[in-house]
């Protein structure tokens, strides 16, 4: 059963996986490379753009007083155009690679939980794992999302550990408040369920004292929105490539284990 | 799902719960690796990724 489970989940997170690099590099990878021109000072936000001149012609006194590197130079600027850098092949290459292991980790997990239920007689099916998928993509990056927006680079933000202790617990309250909507019996579990969807985003996200990122609002609201449509798309694939993988031998998911 | 006697369930539910923990253990170690591990190497190669799918980063 091991291997069956193996299979299927990195199977779909393969799938899932390159989706989600392709999807990233077409919508999401381009609005990040254009927030680290802000990040690195390229270009800067609030510079009074003279739209009488080619944007970007300089503007020495705004970028002097924001980022002394760039005094005098002639990249200073806000630009509402993204990049157009062509393709990296060495840092897109990791890209892939490690959406490939992340949607794997998550095609695991989904499969395991999948695996439990199915051992406790919930049918699984290749629409069920959509359903599946969706409220993994909620566990995982909608409620995250709820508290802590997708972080563009260059955005301010406090202590990383910190972060990733409330993300983390955030998951995990999020995907067993879910499994107790889906599989609890009556109200005592419902209610638990939102005690436990809640109470991350109550306590709530550390976020730092005050806000001094480089970006632009608009770019970070648009990676914001496209990190989460990615992630919905990667999920939903997920999901239904685990369902379907998993119902294909229904069967020998719960015979006894013979390896 | 029925077609399975009550002994088979009782024996495959011992050895699935295995797998599903050793699996679920292996996705962690994947997720953990590539999402929140902060070494500076696996930092800068999972970068993109992790902006992307809403990982804390920095």
């Amino acid at each position: 059963m091991f291997k069956r489970l193996i299979s299927s989940a990195l199977l779909a997170g393969a799938a899932a996986g390159l989706i989600a690099a392709l999807l990233q590099f077409v919508f999401v990878q381009p609005v990040l490379l254009h927030a680290e021109l802000y990040e690195t000072g390229e270009l800067t936000h609030f510079v009074p753009v003279d739209h009488g001149e080619a944007s970007g012609s300089g503007h020495d006194h705004g970028a002097a007083a924001q980022t002394p590197e760039a005094s005098g130079s002639e990249a200073a600027g806000s630009s509402s155009h993204a990049a157009h850098p062509g393709i990296d092949f060495a840092r897109d290459g990791l890209s892939v690679l490690f959406s490939l292991v992340v949607y794997a980790g998550y095609g695991l997990f989904l499969t395991a939980a999948m695996a439990l239920a199915a051992s406790r007689g919930v049918e699984i099916t290749a629409r069920q794992g959509l359903i599946w998928g969706v409220a993994g993509f909620a566990a995982v990056q909608l409620a995250p999302a709820f508290g802590l927006s997708p972080e563009l680079p260059g955005m301010s933000a406090a202590d990383v550990v910190e972060r990733q202790i409330w993300w983390l617990g955030t998951v995990v309250a999020t995907a067993v408040g879910l499994w107790l909507i889906a599989f609890g019996r009556n109200w005592a579990f419902w209610g638990l369920a939102v005690a436990l969807i809640l109470a991350p985003q109550l306590i709530g996200a550390p976020h730092p004292d005050e806000f001094f990122g480089p970006t632009p609002p608009e770019l970070a609201a648009q990676f914001a929105g496209r990190a989460l449509g990615v992630g919905l798309a990667a999920w939903a694939t997920l999901g239904l490539a685990a369902g379907w993988l998993w119902s294909r031998e229904p069967e020998t998911a719960l015979a006894p284990q013979t390896a | 799902m029925t077609l399975s006697t009550p002994a088979e369930r009782a024996g495959s539910a011992t050895s699935s719960l295995g797998a599903i923990l050793a699996a679920a253990l292996l996705g962690a170690a994947l997720i953990f690796t590539a999402g929140l591990a902060q070494s500076e190497a696996l930092h800068d190669a999972a970068h993109d990724v992790r902006h992307a799918t809403g990982f804390p980063c920095h």
